[in-house]
């Protein structure tokens, strides 16, 4: 096994694959914790939609760079969202839904159109799931993703304190003189930063997944907000990296590979708290 | 100089006023009871004096030194807040996000303003325990704590007792009112009638029409009288 793990190895794409998904799964799970807390979990999947419809506008224009489409749409979708959430007509899940399937059916259908190469299905299918395509990345993508990791993590810390505040209270935040509406307006930009980046690593069907799960399995098992934040980002670490082991000696796709890990884990968690929290 | 004085405020929704022509001031070391039947704008006033909403039209000054962000506010439990994993220390620390400003991290002075105001609410040995593990009353107290690092001046409390059983309400005003004694301001947003005129020195009835006066001039008003007999009628049907 560690023969042909090693074997793998000596290829820079598996290399690259490991790193970026390691990198992709610590900042969803980061700002998961906060999504889910805020009644936000589906936002990823809804974005993720964004980022695909985006995607297929991109390459049926034949840009040969489509982050420059697809992340600034993905976040004007994001403050968008994270906006209607409080005070409008439409309701948080319901504007999610709309933008969600809209954006997939227009992405769908736009690639039907003006076909790109004669492999729909399996593009449409590889953009979803993300099949092989973290397999495909490039060093300046690494590079990219690796920058763009670090931006995340360093304000997420520099900003913890606030989003904590923020998360739990946002009415208390405003009343002392916060401003919360930059901070939502962060969270959002962040997060549609960490979904273009993951659309490579699981597709944009199973976004959702590396945001919730790490999240929702150390909410079962620690009690204040630093030790599930941190649980959260080790889990989610663990996660993905033996996610992508296992897919490499076993064949299976990568990002379905990691979160059925992630939802293993999630067991785990709810087993293990109902352990401890029985003791206590 | 009134720490708080409003002159013809009307409050409500999208320029929809809900209660109109409040007029009032609030002193230092006043305990202001705001009552007023369901629906009134009780609320509404609330979230209008802590700026969250804009007033429909009218004015709100501070004064005495108060600045608008130097106000502590205990606002009703949301549906966020029942589940949250976060630890008492973590969350009474937040209330001194607003002296924080720019800088990212909380300070030694902070912190131990946070350990001070949890020994004060009584609640130090919860320091480290789930805020969603604790009980209604330690619940309040975890969230007065955390009011009382916003501010050392002006606490305004929105229903702090509803959905607490009698002995621990009756703990929770005698808690307030000793803050109070200490000298700090309080507005209490309330629809326990019987407690209002107990503790609170003023007075502020909303509704059809506006009443605003020391609890004795409420007890002798139209309004209060009418109020004070419903509600005893009510509780005895």
């Amino acid at each position: 096994m560690i023969e042909t793990l090693s074997l793998y190895f000596q290829y820079p794409p598996v290399r690259y694959a490991l790193i970026v998904g390691v990198l992709i799964a610590l900042c969803s799970s980061l700002l998961g914790v906060t999504l889910v807390l805020k009644r936000f979990s589906f936002i990823g999947d809804g974005l993720s939609h964004v980022a695909f419809g985006a995607m297929a506008v991109a390459t049926v224009m034949g840009l040969t760079n489509e982050m420059l489409l697809i992340l600034p749409v993905t976040i004007v979708c994001a403050v968008l969202l994270l906006r209607t959430g409080q005070n409008t007509r439409i309701k948080g899940d319901a504007a999610i839904a709309m933008i969600s399937v809209g954006a997939l059916a227009f992405g769908y259908l736009i690639m039907n159109i003006f076909p790109s190469s004669s492999n729909l299905s399996g593009d449409v299918c590889s953009t979803l799931f993300g099949s092989t395509s973290i397999l495909t990345l490039t060093k300046k993508e690494v590079i990219i993703c690796a920058v763009l990791s670090v931006v995340v993590v360093i304000v997420f810390i520099v900003f913890y304190n606030k989003i904590f505040a923020v998360t739990f209270d946002e009415n208390f935040s405003k009343a002392v003189g916060n401003g919360t509406d930059a901070y939502n307006l962060l969270v959002a930009v962040v997060i549609a930063v960490i979904i273009v980046l993951a659309m490579n690593l699981v597709g944009s069907l199973l976004i959702s997944a590396l945001v919730i799960f790490p999240a929702l399995s150390a909410m079962r098992i620690f009690k204040s907000f630093m030790s599930v934040t941190i649980c959260s980002a080790v889990l989610s670490v663990i996660c993905a990296f033996s996610g992508i082991i296992i897919s490499i000696l076993a064949g299976t796709p990568v990002g379905s590979t990691i979160v059925a890990v992630d939802v293993a884990a999630f067991a785990i968690s709810c087993i293990v708290g109902k352990i401890t929290g029985r003791n206590a | 100089m009134a720490l708080l004085t409003v002159r013809d405020l009307s409050v409500g929704y999208e320029s929809q006023p809900v209660a109109e022509n409040i007029n009032f001031t609030v002193n230092k070391g006043d305990y202001l009871c705001i009552v007023g039947e369901n629906g009134s704008g009780k609320t509404t006033l609330m979230n209008t004096l802590l700026g969250l909403r804009k007033p429909v039209s009218g004015q709100i000054t501070t004064g005495d030194g108060l600045s608008r962000n130097e106000i502590g506010y205990l606002p009703q439990q949301t549906l966020v807040q029942r589940d949250f994993p976060a630890s008492v220390r973590e969350i009474v620390l937040s209330g001194c996000q607003g002296r924080c400003g720019m800088r990212p991290f909380y300070n030694k002075e902070e912190k131990k303003l946070a350990e001070e105001n949890m020994e004060h609410m009584g609640i130090s040995d919860l320091a480290g325990r789930c805020y969603r593990e604790l009980s209604g009353g330690q619940q309040q107290r975890v969230l007065l704590a955390r009011a009382l690092c916003a501010t050392g001046k002006l606490l305004l409390l929105d229903e702090p007792v509803s959905g607490l059983d009698i002995k621990v309400t009756a703990e929770m005003y005698d808690l307030i009112g000793h803050l109070n004694k200490d000298g700090i301001t309080i507005i209490m947003v309330s629809h326990d009638i019987a407690a209002a005129v107990r503790y609170a020195s003023h007075i502020l009835h909303i509704g059809d029409t506006v009443f605003f006066g020391t609890r004795d001039e409420y007890l002798e008003s139209a309004e209060g009288r009418f109020f004070l007999m419903r509600q005893k009628g009510g509780e005895e049907s």
